[in-house]
């Protein structure tokens, strides 16, 4: 009896430190899902990097509504989750709710930067000097000097990128014209790929020739329909290039990848604070590949290069539309 | 000139996303006349969307992947038959079922198929529904011959050749197919004797009963042309306008159906316009982010939200009563 007794102790005592050794990372997927080909989908290229280079496993779960953002915090938090890792900026309620009831807990809200929380890493992307970016490259494309912007769901963030955008496009020509438009307003207009493509029509009539997506899974429909119309077009966050092989220009980069990678890597011991992410943190940037060589010319290449640099220098300030809520270059 | 091409690639654009919405609006006609309520158009939508795109996928053919999508449909309406008619559940319940599975179903079956997260691979040649050209409109074609792009050789044509051409010609053969049902549908349920029954069943099935016709066997077949239309509703979506499926694509069309059919009053050249109607306002909200009518401008938050108004506002009664079928929503019982 004694002897089963110190059997089952020893188990339980096993147990309890394989529990405690076990602290995995846990990662939240947004609405528009692991694999809408940007956004979520290189958060999920980030752990899953991390994962075949150390063996370890994470937890993770796709929302699938609003109700769900603060369940699944708690219930990552309660299973001992850490560092906690959440994708996009509808997470900061939620966080700013669940945050200081597990102050052991680490978490890493990416597109957040706006909370007091001790415990959160909250990362935030330039998109502007990204997008600025590849709004030099499709004002250099255009032949028509017509240059559009399709974007997910209307909030700041979106305006964000599309103010960099029309920034970019109006360095290179100042009298171009832009065309903006926005999907929706619901977390629907990130899944929406008819519309998408419909949008995309539209901005072809209107005489575009470059179309810029920043919409999750809505872009996979304005790359289709830029592709069959014979456009170009500009994927967003991942590389999207490889969708259409010689039909998009580039992809404007945002290395969630990266930053998931670096916040499973340090484990619990991840740094919390505010930090932000640019060209000169190569957070965000312009993705250059085979499927795209034939479309970027030397010159291309040449201007976007300098003004990155000159980004970094700050001889260029890319307005960011955050500031005053409002963009000099576009009107949305 | 410029405006007059702006109007017509608005409703160029109209038709393209009236198209969806009629046949599920025919559908739920077809459903709604013979007594039996389906607000899982949406549902059945989605199932055909995916399963479409999947076959023609797999297959490389469309018209296979078209067949496996309305199959789809009709597997979804037959549960709705078996729940709603054979053992008298509540209709409503049935069809919430039938949204929450398909929404569901489609995503699990594309990961275990695809391993793409939910979303077909994209379809390419022959997976897809090709626009169709007709003789002497403009098109891809000619703008290969001439060596100029197709927006240019539209704006050099005159009225009724432009409209010819982007109007009429160059869409894909499920939109013919779909404007066409409407006076099929109008001759089938108001000058057949299966039609004259149809509508009765919806209205008094004890007469129908008595009459000797079976109640059962009308409804029947009454969701099962639901369920058809509704298939190629969902292929349209996922092979036609789009190169694959994409999880929750339908994105509340079933539901604009629906209220495009309450708008219709129940009836097929009426559904017809609503479709258009609606599909002109989701146009206009495309085209025009804003739009600035003399000092007042009117967010595009206010277009997409018009459908719904104009449906509450026609159930409130505000332009004429809309009465449903007067047996819709009651299982039908033989004896008490």
């Amino acid at each position: 009896m004694t002897l089963m007794k110190s059997l089952m102790s020893a188990a339980a005592a096993v147990a309890m430190t394989a529990g405690a050794a076990q602290a995995e990372p846990a990662l939240i997927f947004d609405l528009g899902g692991k694999f809408d080909k940007s956004f979520n989908e290189a958060a999920h290229n980030g752990a899953q990097r991390w994962a075949n280079q150390t063996g370890k496993s994470y937890r993770e779960i796709e929302l699938q509504s609003e109700a769900q953002r603060e369940q699944a915090l708690r219930r990552f938090a309660e299973a001992g989750a850490n560092p906690i890792i959440t994708m996009g900026f509808a997470m900061a309620d939620p966080l700013a709710a669940v945050a200081g009831d597990y102050p052991d807990t680490k978490f890493v809200a990416v597109d957040v930067t706006w909370l007091d929380a001790p415990n959160v890493r909250q990362i935030g992307f330039a998109e502007h000097e990204g997008s600025y970016l590849v709004g030099m490259m499709a004002a250099m494309a255009s032949q028509s000097g017509t240059v559009g912007f399709i974007g997910g769901m209307d909030i700041p963030l979106i305006r964000h990128f599309g103010c960099g955008y029309a920034q970019g496009a109006k360095a290179v020509n100042p009298n171009i014209n832009i065309v903006a438009n926005m999907t929706g307003t619901t977390p629907a207009a990130w899944n929406d790929p008819v519309k998408g493509s419909e949008l995309t029509k539209a901005q072809i009539s209107q005489g575009a020739d470059v179309i810029y997506a920043a919409a999750g899974g809505t872009g996979v429909g304005v790359l289709q329909t830029a592709a069959d119309e014979g456009i170009l077009s500009i994927g967003v966050d991942s590389n999207q290039n490889h969708l259409h092989p010689g039909k998009v220009l580039t992809s404007m980069l945002k290395r969630v990848d990266v930053a998931v990678y670096d916040a499973m890597k340090a484990g619990d011991e991840v740094e919390t604070g505010v930090f932000t992410m640019g060209l000169a943190q190569e957070g965000v940037g312009v993705a250059m590949d085979d499927n795209n060589a034939a479309l970027v010319s030397e010159d291309m290449s040449k201007a976007v290069d300098k003004a990155r640099q000159d980004i970094i220098d700050g001889n260029i300030n890319v307005v960011s539309y955050y500031e005053s809520d409002s963009c000099p270059a576009l009107q949305f | 000139m410029d405006v007059f091409v702006t109007i017509i690639q608005i409703l160029d654009s109209t038709i393209r996303l009236a198209t969806p919405l009629l046949l599920a609006c025919l559908a739920g006609l077809y459903s709604e006349r013979a007594g039996i309520f389906d607000i899982g158009l949406e549902g059945k939508m989605l199932m055909s969307a995916f399963f479409s795109a999947a076959v023609a996928a797999l297959s490389g053919s469309v018209w296979l992947g078209l067949l496996a999508g309305i199959a789809s449909s009709l597997a979804l309406s037959g549960l709705h038959g078996l729940a709603s008619i054979t053992f008298r559940g509540n209709q409503l319940i049935s069809g919430v079922a039938i949204n929450f599975l398909a929404a569901g179903m489609t995503v699990l079956v594309a990961q275990d198929w695809f391993q793409q997260g939910g979303r077909t691979p994209s379809l390419v040649g022959g997976g897809r529904f090709e626009s169709v050209e007709f003789p002497m409109a403009i098109g891809p074609k000619d703008a290969e011959l001439t060596g100029r792009s197709v927006s240019d050789l539209m704006s050099d044509a005159n009225v009724l050749h432009l409209v010819y051409s982007e109007l009429i010609s160059g869409h894909s053969i499920l939109v013919y197919i779909a404007f066409l049902m409407v006076p099929a549908t109008w001759w089938i349920l108001f000058r057949t004797r299966f039609g004259l029954r149809l509508r009765a069943v919806g209205e008094n099935p004890a007469a129908v009963d008595t009459a000797g016709v079976s109640v059962v066997g009308l409804r029947y077949a009454a969701v099962a042309i639901c369920g058809v239309l509704c298939g190629i509703a969902g292929a349209y979506l996922a092979t036609a306008l789009q190169a694959g499926f994409v999880k929750d694509m339908t994105a509340g069309r079933g539901f604009i159906a629906l209220a495009a059919l309450i708008f219709a009053k129940w009836r097929p050249w009426h559904a017809m316009w609503a479709c258009l109607l609606f599909g002109l306002l989701q146009a206009i909200a495309l085209r025009f982010q804003n739009i600035d009518l003399g000092g007042v401008v009117i967010p595009v938050q206010a277009m997409d939200a018009l459908p719904y108004i104009l449906t509450v506002v026609i159930l409130a009664g505000f332009v004429g009563k809309a009465i449903p079928p007067r047996a819709g929503g009651e299982p039908y019982v033989k004896e008490r």
